[in-house]
């Protein structure tokens, strides 16, 4: 079943979350902090409460594929990676964020 | 997340949690390395990344919703939720539950039936492997001969020479049912009796629990009447109250002594489903209870046994019925009877064998009612549709009222997945609990149901406790109806935009796009209404055509008592008792009059025979005609009229030239309706024997003989008294004045003086008429009763959905009164909104009952499936109901003020 439009902003953390997994490759939830943090400039903080039940979520949902590897200090985590359905996801909420934001900008503008 | 992804959680918590600590942990360290770098000391970087992570615990417990204790407690929330709902509403459950009760239990007790006949193996070894063999061949059969049974029967020497000529079968029984009177003197008791093979439990894999079977016994041994009884669990435990040492014990069967050899297990019931065994004896001992001393075994006439076999492995059903096909002339051909003559044998030699699956047994009972249970359960199928669409169409109402609800909830951040398992949860309860009251409905359907086709001739005994395929069959109905009426609602509550919701969906025009679901379901509910009331007035109109045949004489008062003794060998100490007896009844108190008879009148027993006309000098060939026995005064007392010539008198006996009274319909037959007292017929004789020639001394009203249906039986009745052949038996046919039961306990105080040994039994000839049309007594009952619930659950539906319309639609009916409109405008808006879709309902349903029509064809009486008067009679009295269901919501809608109607807004 297609999410509805109407999850918005849940759907916010699940897009950033799958662009970075896109753009960056396979990372852990850890790193997926770290880089929205600094990508944004530090204005999107992700709360790590709920990071984590969302990663957890998408990988039930098959967006996104887990497995545990050990990094290069030796710690074991659990890396994520994109799926083909969660590209597929994600061209639709790029869309559909585009369309907000392009109304939001619109109102902004004339009103 | 899907509930299988949930259950698989439950076999993978364990990990799922360790998992989610590894994760935690990892991220935990990563925070404290940042930290440190950032130049914090380890022991502050520790604490500042424990708080800002939070607690590991609540970190768990937002990730709950995979772990199945949250999916548990989650759907405890949707139940407690849909409880209130309900309780909320419980008008609303009530009709729902109670819709959804008579539906699912309607259908569970026929399925029960059905299941018991029909669907369920024998409880035998290897039931798949059991076939039994029928009458095959393109043309007809040919049996002439006495028949016994109500299955398809055969002769003892056309099984023995299969059984010997056959490759296909690894063993083969054969049985003949029957019945077994058990008092020795008065009123008869009887027990259901079973004749079968000694191979008989072998066969079917069955050992006794005490006692021993039949092996060891020989079929065909001339005598054997020290044979043991094989009794059924079920007599041992209600005659002989399940005491072992009832083996050994004697048991009087017919008047005749048996030793009881064995009991079996208590699930095993005979190979008849439907149909109970008390006692079974061996085929063998038929001579004990045969008139000539020598019984059916070497009658090569008597169509008497059924056989059952067990197919070879390697051979399949298919195969075995080719194979006995090529057989069948040799079998014939080595079975003639020498009683045939030369034409009869001609045809007999023609019949084919055919080999079918008996994996369930055989079942007169299934034969005659399996087509009609297959209809009626089509039937409360369609009326359990009609209740969904019922419910769904109140949900969607309640769906619309909650709209607000439910868009605040998706606003704040359920899911959809969510609401619509919430909004299903509620289906499911009322479903649950349809199908809770519907399973108690259905034991006391199928009992009632089983008591209506049991009659004292034809006792039927149907297991009607729940077992695992009525439950499956229960619960997957539950399921089905809920997904029916249920699903709809739910993802159509939850599609909603909520930011219109939210605004208020009082809008003008809003409604229109939205109803279109609710409309469809009316439309459906009145076509299938439609069909079932066609059904209905089909086979009630030919139920009531049926019964209104014209009989021939009047069954009011009616009683027939058959008389048997046992023990009294000469022929003549019989007739003596028999013309004792005569004189007794006519003389009893409360007697208008009685006289014997051979075949009351539907007794369901008969005579035919081949006759020729005085003018026809052929042979063979002659026209079939019934027979009959009778004694003087016999015609006053059924009361039909003689119409020429005389009764018989007390000068009619045997060495008396051989005389008949025929009826105006033997008249027509064989002398073209002109008077035929004082002409002779012939009656063909069996081979090397002389025609049998009758004179015709009376001519009498035409009677019915044992079936409604045949439309003007031709009979010719004989004198008691020149019977050569008297039996151990005498029936007769008794009109009183008083209740029939004080003419009952009269007789029977009268037997009783007569002879200790005299048995009576009694039958009421009303009740074997209406007995006789059982199907179509069943038929026309049933499809009644469920036509009339199924047109009044679619007026329901319709008053429901056409009072919604008009509610939504009171801002615009306002905005009419504004501009103008009447009263009678909006009246007509209103009753044409629902005219569109009772019309559209009823022409659907017109095309439906056509093409439904051919199933019905079979059980109709001079009728025609798709009689047009009972086509247009249907659909106008559902337009009328459907008319009344409008009546209120149109009237409510017209007498709308149109100021409040619009302040709303």
């Amino acid at each position: 079943m297609p999410r509805s439009r109407n999850d918005k902003l849940q759907g916010t953390l699940t897009m950033l979350v799958l662009r970075t997994l896109e753009a960056r490759g396979p990372m852990h939830g850890y790193g997926l902090c770290a880089h929205i943090h600094s990508v944004s400039d530090a204005v999107v903080q992700v709360e790590e409460g709920s990071l984590y039940p969302a990663l957890h979520r998408m990988e039930q949902d098959g967006w996104i594929s887990a497995s545990w590897e050990i990094t290069e200090k030796g710690r074991k985590a659990k890396i994520y990676a994109i799926t083909a359905r969660g590209r597929k996801q994600l061209a639709e909420e790029q869309e559909s964020w585009a369309r907000l934001t392009r109304g939001v900008a619109r109102v902004l503008r004339y009103s | 997340m899907p509930w299988h992804a949930r259950l698989r959680n439950l076999f993978r918590a364990e990990r799922l949690s360790e998992e989610l600590d590894g994760e935690l942990e990892f991220h935990l360290a990563e925070t404290v390395d940042r930290l440190i770098e950032e130049g914090l000391p380890e022991k502050e970087a520790w604490r500042q990344a424990r708080l800002r992570l939070g607690n590991y615990s609540i970190q768990k417990e937002r990730t709950r919703e995979m772990d199945v204790v949250g999916w548990l407690e989650t759907v405890r929330a949707d139940v407690a939720y849909g409880l209130r709902q309900l309780k909320l509403n419980p008008g609303f459950a009530a009709v729902a539950i109670l819709s959804l009760a008579l539906g699912i239990g309607a259908n569970t007790a026929i399925f029960q039936l059905l299941d018991a006949i029909r669907l369920r193996g024998l409880p035998v070894k290897d039931p798949s492997q059991l076939v039994t063999i029928v009458r095959g061949g393109n043309h007809d059969f040919f049996t002439a001969g006495g028949y016994y049974s109500r299955e398809q029967a055969f002769t003892y020497a056309q099984m023995q020479e299969l059984r010997k000529q056959q490759r296909a079968f690894s063993q083969m029984l054969t049985f003949w049912p029957t019945q077994f009177n058990l008092s020795a003197g008065g009123r008869s008791r009887y027990a259901e009796g079973l004749f079968v093979s000694t191979n008989f439990l072998d066969v079917l894999g069955i050992t006794p629990i005490a006692g021993r079977g039949f092996s060891g016994e020989k079929d065909d041994k001339a005598v054997c009447s020290s044979a043991p009884a094989l009794l059924s669990y079920g007599f041992w435990q209600r005659a002989l109250g399940g005491n072992l040492d009832a083996i050994g014990r004697t048991i009087n069967l017919d008047g005749h002594s048996f030793r009881i050899g064995g009991i079996t297990p208590a699930s095993f019931f005979g190979v008849e489903p439907g149909q109970r065994f008390d006692v079974a004896l061996p085929l063998c001992a038929d001579n004990v209870f045969a008139k000539d001393g020598k019984g059916r075994v070497f009658d090569r006439m008597a169509w008497w046994l059924t056989p059952i076999a067990r197919l070879k492995p390697g051979w399949s059903v298919e195969r075995a019925s080719k194979h006995l096909e090529n057989l069948s002339p040799t079998i014939f051909r080595d079975t003639v009877p020498a009683e045939y003559r030369p034409d009869f044998a001609k045809r007999y030699l023609k019949n084919k064998f055919k080999v079918i699956s008996a994996s369930a047994g055989v079942s007169a009972l299934r034969t005659e009612f399996e087509d009609p249970l297959w209809i009626l359960m089509a039937i409360t199928g369609a009326v359990l549709l009609i209740a969904c669409a019922n419910l769904a169409n109140l949900l969607l109402a309640r769906a619309s009222a909650r709209e607000r609800e439910i868009a605040v909830r998706q606003a704040v951040g359920a899911s959809r997945s969510r609401l619509v398992t919430q909004l299903l949860t509620e289906s499911l309860l009322l479903a649950a609990a349809g199908a809770t009251v519907g399973m108690c409905l259905a034991q006391v359907l199928s009992r009632a149901l089983v008591a209506f086709l049991n009659t004292a001739n034809d006792p039927i005994a149907v297991p009607t406790g729940l077992n695992w395929h009525v439950f499956g069959f229960l619960a997957g109905l539950a399921i089905v109806t809920c997904i029916l009426f249920g699903l709809a609602p739910a993802v159509r509550a939850s599609s909603g935009a909520p930011a219109a919701a939210m605004h208020g969906a009082r809008t003008s025009t809003a409604t229109r796009e939205r109803n279109g679901l609710r409309r469809v379901l009316v439309m459906a509910q009145v076509a299938l209404s439609l069909v079932l009331l066609v059904a209905a007035l089909l086979f009630s109109t030919s139920l009531q055509k049926l019964l209104a045949m014209n009989l021939g004489f009047d069954a009011r008062n009616l009683l027939v008592a058959s008389f048997t003794v046992n023990g009294l060998d000469s022929p003549e100490r019989k007739k003596v008792l028999f013309h004792d007896l005569d004189q007794r009844l006519d003389s009893l108190p409360g007697v208008i009059s009685a006289a014997p008879v051979r075949f009351s009148p539907f007794s369901g027993y008969g005579w035919n025979e081949n006759v020729h006309a005085d003018t026809d000098p052929a042979r063979t060939g002659g026209k079939q005609s019934w027979f009959n026995r009778t004694g003087p005064r016999y015609f006053a007392t059924i009361g039909t009229p003689l119409l020429a010539g005389r009764d018989f008198d007390r000068h009619d006996v045997l060495g008396s030239p051989k005389v008949a009274v025929v009826n105006q319909s033997f008249a027509k037959r064989f002398f073209a309706g002109k008077n035929p007292v004082g002409r002779t017929f012939r009656a063909e004789g069996l081979a090397g024997k002389p025609d049998d020639i009758y004179q015709i001394v009376g001519l009498v009203g035409t009677t019915k003989y044992n079936d409604l249906r045949e439309p003007e039986p031709s009979i010719a009745f004989f004198p008691m008294a020149q019977d050569d052949q008297p039996g151990n038996g005498r029936t007769f046919v008794i009109r009183g004045r008083g209740s029939l039961d004080s003419l009952e306990s009269a007789v029977q105080r009268e037997t009783r003086q007569v002879n200790s040994n005299l048995l009576v039994d009694f039958h009421v000839i009303a009740v074997q008429i209406r007995q006789s049309v059982l199907r179509e007594r069943l038929m026309a009952n049933l499809s009644l009763a469920f036509g009339i619930l199924a047109g009044c659950l679619s007026a329901l539906g319709l008053y429901g959905v056409m009072s919604y319309i008009v509610a939504r639609r009171r801002n615009e009916i306002g905005i009419r009164f504004a501009l103008g409109a009447t009263r009678g405008n909006v009246y007509r808006l209103v009753a044409q909104d629902a005219a569109i879709m009772v019309a559209a309902g009823l022409a659907v349903g017109v095309i439906a009952s056509l093409l439904l029509s051919r199933y019905a064809e079979s059980l109709l009486f001079e009728l025609k499936a798709k009689d047009p008067l009972i086509l247009i009679s249907a659909a106008v009295l559902l337009a009328i109901t459907a008319g009344i269901a409008t009546l209120l919501p149109a009237r409510r809608a017209a007498r709308l003020e149109p100021v409040t109607a619009l302040r709303e807004e």
